[in-house]
């Protein structure tokens, strides 16, 4: 019953950042973006008055600002997000064309981050001050502090470049998707995994070591050592759950911010994705397929967080009680 | 809500008028309920923490008043209350006859000056980044009174008074001991020349040898200041030693009042009776020949209390009447008129309440 | 011994605490753990270079000969147009792709990442904390308020409202220390708040308040000392961030325009060269990270300086040295003082 009563609770709280986070964003747009401009770059620049007034006409722009608010929330309840100004396509149509890129990279990159990040976080807790835990210390401190695309950059420059000038024809610059078999595939997007993951796993392989390590110190641990239990059981069946709450929160702060780490990466490398298009959207005044990115971005996030929400209440059954 | 005040106690009770100068604080009634909300969307009020549920009382000027009790019976509530830390949710406190329940902070301003407060903690009653001379100098500063060189001369002085070296006014608290911050907890309290200081329980968490010198100075400094004090403990010989009348308290309500010598040699309440013989006596042989009181019974809740006697679960003299009907607080045939007893069936001269218990038990 | 003799003692034994050293404030304790802590000295130095060579910048290219904003064709340029490398034609690091002097442009970046960072941060720290201490001290509405609006900036997709209001607005510096800052004090005044939430309980608040204490003051003078030193750690550790931010920002291209030179700006053009001028790339890109590596270790380092219960792993072995002696010393002087 308390559990119905949470998620009822954080799902409310979700839709109303969803919503606040849409209204604030179509504000900023259509403030910001006049109708002229933005019929001028579908009609051209020769344009007269009378053309562009019809084109502004045709795509609504010329109602009151409130009013087109209303029209778009009327649309967005049906699951409809409006028409792409420069493409003249339905914006779910174009986000569907550019989201398998952004899907790929954003699967390989959270499981290459979690997998790496727990498991050297792991390994340099239980060999707490060796030689494992000095190089994984410093190897954290210079991800922890790489902006993303320094990262991306150094990749090409140190990994791709040599690579690329002898046979060794893995990782490669043409685009693949999943359908083109798994070889070509991760070889497309390994740069773009490890790019994502670098940063990320240093946090998590930070966050995890000091976790465990300030769990295994506390003592009903060591009642379990002292029961007789082999090591491995008290971390895999006592330390490991509670000290992987705070990963578990983490993760649902990283997955909100992921975009903009997506938005990067994809400007480096190149890949066609959602980031991608959201850019060259901005730059366009082409609102509708950006609002409809916003929309489903702030989505993802909230569906993350109430993951996480859950999550954690499976890990911590203190949670619950709230 | 009821008093627990009888008609005739209520008559023998000094009005304004006749007491304006002896009586420094006067408590009617207080009522103080903390709501326990719920777990819904709305989260209304379903029940309440009743931590002090109908005192009164009255602090003479100069005199030591104690107020005793186990943990949770709402000592410190009360004490909170009449200082003016939290709100009262019924009744009325009374300082120099002028009504100071519930002042916004504002107006409450200048009796501030006049109040001040002890607390029991040495290590988290001062603030650890502050330095000792500013902590003791806050006073001043809050009420503006003195400022620089006056304001640090003010404060070397207190430091003085309360046995501290003037020397150490730049220190931090972490450098002092627990003994040595009490005097700064008093140093400040003192700043002003308040009237009233309520310490609550000020040496529980002092060794007992720093315990006593604290006490003697707290007894030095009401003598050379006219202080009164409300002194708060769990402790019943550091109680007798400090005041002039005593209060027993019990989950919220008053179980005995009256002077000490009264309430310590002739205590009425079976309660009381209990804390006396659970008291550790120096005498090992008078330790051995003394029979301990031990209350059988659960410890009841203060948001669900007892009907009736709140003590009659736990009361080796309860009969039917006592879970049904609340005892007044009123003097018993015998006693003085000073000495309240909230009891049914108290105690009589003679009476071993060790063997009520035992026969109880049978 | 006589009786006065015995009384000055004890007397003695009461009002001396037991350590002769002066009072020593928090800061200076914590200066004196920092000051061995080989990391961070090493980091305090890294930092103090980079502000040097922010500041000597026009030196550098009045002693080079390359302004800042020149480009030279002829010689900074190869035949095919791309970049020279370091030290062709006296250019110390190479040339970026319009023939401009690399080292020159990146001391100049260093200008702009040590402004924006520091200028970022101390707004960020400002408003995060009083709205923090604000919202944590008074509770009620105005908390219930403020915290949703701080949850609600926290929500945002950074990126994209940044990359909104550079594309409507044009891209500056004003606007990248604006969003900088609005999107950082957030997450302070979130930390703040949960401070000053278990810090209001305190005891000692009580006592300011049965004093007459009105709440500001209270906030400033009792609260806020205590705050300082998590501020101090989280607000070193905001400045790498807000480094990195900016440069991604200009990277993007929606954040310090051209052809004022930014680190981030410099490595967006370097995209397209790697393959011919790893200068490009390599150096800009080195400047980044020790900039950020420097400040990240900085903070870790106070951070440990005032909490020194942790043991560091890359501890001096001075450091390391004292604790051992001090150890040993607690072992043997516990039987002769007794208590």
């Amino acid at each position: 019953m308390n559990m119905l009563r949470f998620m009822v609770r954080r799902v409310l709280s979700g839709l109303v950042v969803i919503w606040v986070v849409t209204t604030a964003t179509f504000f900023l747009f259509f403030k910001a973006v006049p109708e002229q401009a933005v019929a001028r770059l579908l009609a051209g620049k020769a344009a007269s008055p009378q053309v562009l007034h019809t084109v502004a006409r045709n795509l609504g722009l010329t109602q009151p600002i409130l009013v087109q608010y209303w029209h778009f929330l009327g649309r967005l309840v049906h699951g409809n997000l409006g028409k792409s100004y420069y493409l003249q396509e339905p914006v779910t149509t174009v986000i569907k064309q550019f989201l398998p890129v952004t899907v790929s990279l954003v699967i390989g990159g959270v499981l290459l981050w979690l997998i790496v990040g727990l498991a050297v976080g792991i390994i340099s807790a239980t060999r707490a001050r060796s030689l494992f835990d000095r190089i994984s210390t410093a190897g954290v401190l210079a991800g922890v502090s790489a902006p993303t695309f320094v990262v991306g950059q150094l990749l090409l420059l140190l990994v791709f470049l040599p690579l690329s000038k002898t046979a060794f024809h893995w990782i490669s610059q043409t685009p693949a998707s999943i359908g083109n078999g798994f070889g070509k595939w991760s070889g497309y997007f390994v740069l773009g995994w490890v790019t994502l993951a670098i940063v990320q796993a240093a946090v998590y392989t930070r966050l995890s070591r000091g976790s465990l390590l300030d769990t295994l110190g506390e003592d009903y641990i060591r009642t379990a050592r002292a029961k007789g239990l082999s090591e491995r059981r008290v971390l895999y069946r006592h330390a490991l759950r509670s000290a992987l709450t705070p990963v578990v929160s983490q993760l649902g702060v990283d997955l909100g911010a992921l975009l903009g780490g997506v938005l990067v990466v994809e400007q480096v490398f190149g890949f066609q994705g959602l980031g991608f298009e959201t850019v060259q959207s901005i730059f366009r005044g082409d609102t509708p397929v950006v609002l409809g990115t916003v929309i489903l971005a702030t989505f993802f996030v909230v569906l993350c967080n109430l993951i996480v929400d859950m999550l954690y209440g499976v890990l911590d059954p203190r949670v619950r009680i709230i | 809500m009821t008093g627990a005040l009888s008609d005739e106690t209520a008559q023998a009770w000094p009005t304004d008028a006749s007491m304006a100068d002896d009586v420094l604080v006067r408590v009617e009634n207080l009522v103080k309920y903390f709501p326990v909300r719920g777990n819904g969307l709305v989260r209304r009020t379903v029940a309440n923490v009743q931590a002090v549920d109908g005192v009164s009382l009255t602090i003479p000027s100069g005199k030591t008043v104690g107020l005793v009790g186990e943990t949770g019976c709402g000592k410190s509530t009360l004490a909170r209350c009449i200082a003016g830390l939290i709100p009262v949710t019924s009744g009325k406190v009374y300082f120099e006859g002028k009504d100071i329940t519930n002042l916004k902070r504002r107006v409450m301003q200048p009796f501030r000056r006049e109040i001040q407060m002890i607390f029991q903690d040495p290590y988290g009653s001062l603030n650890p980044r502050r330095r000792v001379g500013a902590i003791i100098g806050d006073p001043f500063a809050v009420h503006k009174t003195a400022t620089g060189a006056e304001r640090k001369r003010a404060v070397q002085d207190l430091m003085a008074r309360v046995g501290l070296n003037p020397e150490h006014y730049n220190r931090f608290p972490a450098e002092f001991s627990g003994g040595q911050r009490q005097r700064i907890g008093v140093a400040r309290a003192l700043a002003l020349r308040p009237k009233l200081i309520i310490c609550d329980e000020p040496v529980s968490a002092l060794d007992v040898s720093i315990q006593a010198q604290v006490l003697n100075l707290l007894a030095d400094l009401q003598a050379d200041f006219g202080l009164s004090y409300l002194f708060i403990a769990h402790d019943l010989e550091v109680v007798r030693h400090v005041s002039d009348s005593v209060m027993v308290m019990y989950l919220g309500r008053v179980a005995e009042s009256g002077p000490g010598s009264q309430v310590y040699t002739k205590p009425r309440h079976p309660y009381t009776n209990a804390l006396l013989s659970a008291a550790p006596a120096a005498d090992p042989d008078a330790a051995a020949s003394r029979r301990r009181i031990i209350l059988t019974g659960d410890v009841p809740s203060p948001i669900h209390p007892p009907s009736g006697c709140r003590f009659h679960p736990r009361c080796p003299k309860a009969q039917e009447l006592c879970s049904e009907q609340e005892p007044q607080l009123e003097t018993k045939p015998g006693d003085p008129p000073a000495h309240l007893t909230a009891c049914h069936f108290p105690v009589e001269a003679g009476e071993n309440l060790a063997d009520a218990v035992m026969r109880s038990a049978l | 011994m006589s009786v006065t003799e015995i009384q000055f003692q004890t007397q003695g034994m009461e009002s001396a605490p037991a350590q002769v050293i002066e009072g020593r404030s928090q800061w200076q304790l914590t200066w004196r753990r920092l000051r061995h802590d080989r990391m961070a000295v090493a980091s305090m130095v890294v930092i103090l270079c980079v502000c040097a060579a922010a500041l000597m910048a026009p030196l550098v290219a009045t002693w080079t000969g390359h302004p800042v904003l020149t480009p030279f064709p002829g010689k900074g340029t190869n035949a095919f147009g791309n970049p020279v490398g370091p030290g062709t034609h006296g250019f110390l690091l190479g040339t970026d792709n319009l023939g401009r002097d690399l080292l020159v442009r990146i001391l100049y970046g260093a200008r702009i990442s040590l402004f924006v960072g520091l200028l970022t941060t101390a707004i960020a720290a400002v408003a995060g904390t009083s709205i923090g201490l604000v919202s944590g001290y008074f509770g009620g509405f105005v908390d219930t308020l403020l915290a949703r609006f701080v949850d609600a900036v926290l929500s945002f997709p950074v990126v994209i409202t940044a990359l909104a209001l550079a594309a409507v607005l044009g891209p500056s510096l004003q606007i990248v220390i604006g969003v900088i800052a609005f999107f950082s004090w957030a997450g302070i005044a979130r930390i703040v708040r949960g401070q000053t939430l278990s810090l209001k309980e305190k005891e000692y608040i009580e006592a300011a308040r049965s004093i007459g204490a009105n709440p500001w003051r209270i906030m400033f003078v009792d609260i806020l000392p205590n705050l300082l030193g998590p501020i101090l750690v989280l607000s070193t550790l905001y400045i790498p961030t807000a480094v990195a931010f900016e440069a991604t920002l200009s990277f993007l291209g929606i954040g310090v325009p051209l052809p004022t030179a930014s680190w981030g700006n410099i490595l967006a053009i370097a995209n397209d060269y790697y393959q011919v001028a790893w200068w490009y790339v390599v150096f800009p890109a080195a400047a980044l990270l020790a900039t950020t590596l420097a400040f990240n270790l900085l903070g870790d380092g106070i951070r440990d300086a005032m909490d020194p219960r942790t043991e560091r792993i890359f501890a001096s072995s001075k450091a390391k040295r004292q604790r051992r002696r001090r150890t040993v010393r607690q072992k043997v002087a516990v039987p002769a003082e007794g208590s």
